[in-house]
């Protein structure tokens, strides 16, 4: 069984981004981009299925310029056998990347794709559930615990209330939630065998795919900052303050 | 311009965040219609049917409409999509399960968790955890948007409105739900409970967390949650996590105990109305964001805390 999983190259988690002063988006020159911390876990999740003996052959996807590559390439350091790179220069949406997928899927014919649940960029946690649909595939999305046997996946889900566990037949599509696993570290061996594994690039005219965006960003702003407030100096005088001036209790 | 709000509920009530999207909904236009399906949950379309501003329900009941699977909604909201402009549902685990798929196949873009409509099609939506905000115009046919309840006031009740007998598609899901672990608790919900106690890796574990802030939150009547950090360490289950990929909250007060204030922690609580902090490390960020912060050892002041609002 093939596994597909679909890397996003995003702003480094934990840099503070700042948006540019003409308002036209996000200041992203210079920082530190790494790959989505929850398509880490996917590529994770999907070694651990190949070391297990479920999985046969893991294949890592990037969409955008070509400093994917380098995201590819940390795929394949932790695991991942191969890599395509969709070469894309304008901000992706995710539906256009899910029809990348789509097409990407039906090249390499996966039984299984594992995304991230959300990119941490556009926090727009769509692409799994846009690719599921589009190859009429059933989804299992936030997932904390997978399960692979008998051409079923078995797959615990973190929902508002708790936890669900949906079974569903492959092929499928899973995304990941932050407690399915936690990702290991490449090994320096493993980061110089990375560079001679496979990498395809292909563009999105031989896919066939429009990725033209849908929607238009009128602007980017600065959200409202919150103002520190007072320290105060114990218990006592907290809560006369949230009695008498916050009026909150 | 008809909008259809998808509800959530759990069969027997209606879940208020859908209370919160309505009012987005109307921000719109005036024919708002909500769509109740699910398994013998006619009492949640009665309810439903009192929202204010809500011109009628559509009510479709039927046994594989009970586990709420993405894709039997998504295939039922297709089924009624062509006589709406715009589609709506929380930006809950819910709605963020099923939205996306409607979206693909009508071949339109999704809008992720609005906090404000400008216009019919301009909606604004934080990015990047809430460190900015886009303003986003769609001009596809459809519009599908999950909303951020917490940034729109709830609709009230008081109204009636019609309820609609809807008939169901066919049954097209293959997934079976073969299980389910539901927190319970008499607590209010995190969503949108007046008062969050919230408590991060500095309580240490899961005894410690339950022993001081349980009684915390018991004395003000409020919800607990937590950071991702205790959630890992499994302090408490995954539900009780505030932040840029798990819960957003708004109260009237957030109560931040041993919670350093990363980004990720910070886009889930930033919009509450007073936030205190209590945390020994007096550079910690969560005191940049703190209305009242108090600098100290949480397990003195927790517990002298509790006691003072007993009096
Ligand atoms: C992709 C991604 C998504 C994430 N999503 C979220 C999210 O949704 N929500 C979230 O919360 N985090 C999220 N995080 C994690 C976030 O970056 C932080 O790691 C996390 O919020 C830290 O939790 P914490 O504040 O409890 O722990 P820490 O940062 O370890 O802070 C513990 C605090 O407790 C204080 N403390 C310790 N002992 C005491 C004591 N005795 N008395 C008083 N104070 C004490 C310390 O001074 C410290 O400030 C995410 C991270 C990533 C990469
Ligand atoms: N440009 C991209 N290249 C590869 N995978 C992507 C891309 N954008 C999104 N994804 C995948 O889709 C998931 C959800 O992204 P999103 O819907 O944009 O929040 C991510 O975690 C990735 O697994």
């Amino acid at each position: 069984m093939k596994i597909l999983v679909p890397v996003k190259r995003v702003v480094d988690a934990n840099v503070k981004i700042r948006v540019k002063s003409d308002g036209s988006g996000v200041e992203t020159a210079n920082l530190k981009l790494s790959m989505n911390p929850f398509d880490e876990i996917a590529v994770e999740e999907a070694v651990r299925l190949k070391e297990a003996g479920i999985a046969s052959e893991v294949v890592a996807v990037s969409i955008g310029d070509t400093g994917c590559q380098e995201t590819l390439r940390a795929a394949m350091a932790v695991g991942a056998d191969a890599a395509i790179h969709v070469e894309a220069d304008t901000a992706t949406q995710p539906l256009a990347v899910a029809k990348l997928l789509q097409a990407i899927v039906a090249k390499e014919q996966p039984q299984l794709v594992i995304c991230g649940k959300q990119a941490i960029d556009d926090d727009a946690n769509q692409v799994g559930q846009m690719l599921a649909a589009l190859l009429d595939w059933p989804q299992a999305t936030f997932a904390s615990r997978v399960q692979i046997a008998g051409g079923e996946a078995t797959v615990t889900r973190e929902i508002d209330g708790g936890l669900e566990t949906l079974a569903m037949p492959l092929p499928a599509v899973i995304s990941t939630d932050l407690r399915l696993n936690e990702p290991r570290y490449a090994s320096l061996p493993n980061i110089m065998k990375a560079k001679k594994k496979p990498l395809a690039t292909v563009s999105p005219a031989e896919l066939d795919v429009d990725i033209a965006p849908r929607l238009k960003v009128v602007s980017v702003d600065e959200p409202s900052v919150r103002q520190a407030g007072k320290l105060v100096s114990d218990v006592a005088e907290l809560v006369g303050m949230l009695r008498n001036e916050a009026k909150v209790i | 311009m008809a909008i259809l709000v998808v509800a959530e509920h759990d069969n027997q009530q209606l879940k208020a965040a859908t209370l919160n999207t309505v009012t987005a909904a109307s921000l719109v236009g005036q024919d708002v219609d909500l769509l109740i399906a699910g398994a013998q949950c006619a009492e949640v379309a009665r309810q439903a049917a009192q929202i204010r501003g809500v011109r009628k329900v559509l009510h479709c009941d039927a046994a594989h409409y009970a586990d709420q699977t993405a894709e039997n909604l998504a295939a039922l909201i297709l089924s009624v999509s062509a006589s709406y402009s715009h589609l709506f549902a929380p930006a809950s685990s819910f709605g963020k399960n099923v939205m996306p798929r409607v979206a693909a196949r009508l071949d339109v873009a999704q809008v992720s968790e609005i906090t404000a409509v400008e216009a019919p099609n301009r909606f604004v939506r934080p990015i990047y955890a809430g460190n900015a905000l886009a303003t986003i115009e769609s001009d596809d046919p459809v519009k599908v948007v999950t909303v951020r309840a917490t940034a729109f006031a709830a609709a009230e009740m008081g109204g009636s409105a019609s309820v609609e007998p809807l008939s169901a598609s066919p049954d097209v899901s293959k997934v079976r739900v073969v299980g389910r672990e539901l927190t319970q608790s008499a607590r209010p919900e995190l969503g949108n409970a007046k008062i969050v106690v919230s408590g991060g890796r500095g309580l240490g574990n899961g005894e410690q967390y339950r022993a001081l802030l349980e009684p915390l939150a018991d004395r003000l009547n409020a919800a607990l949650g937590a950071s991702r950090a205790a959630v890992d360490a499994g302090y408490v289950p995954n539900d009780f996590q505030v932040g840029q990929t798990g819960k957003v909250v708004a109260p009237q007060l957030y109560l931040a105990v041993g919670i350093s204030g990363a980004i990720q922690h910070l886009a889930g609580m930033k919009d509450s109305k007073i936030v205190v902090a209590i945390n020994k490390d007096p550079d910690a960020p969560i005191f940049q964001v703190a209305d009242y912060g108090l600098v100290a050892d949480l397990f003195e002041a927790v517990p002298q805390l509790t006691a003072a609002l007993a009096q």
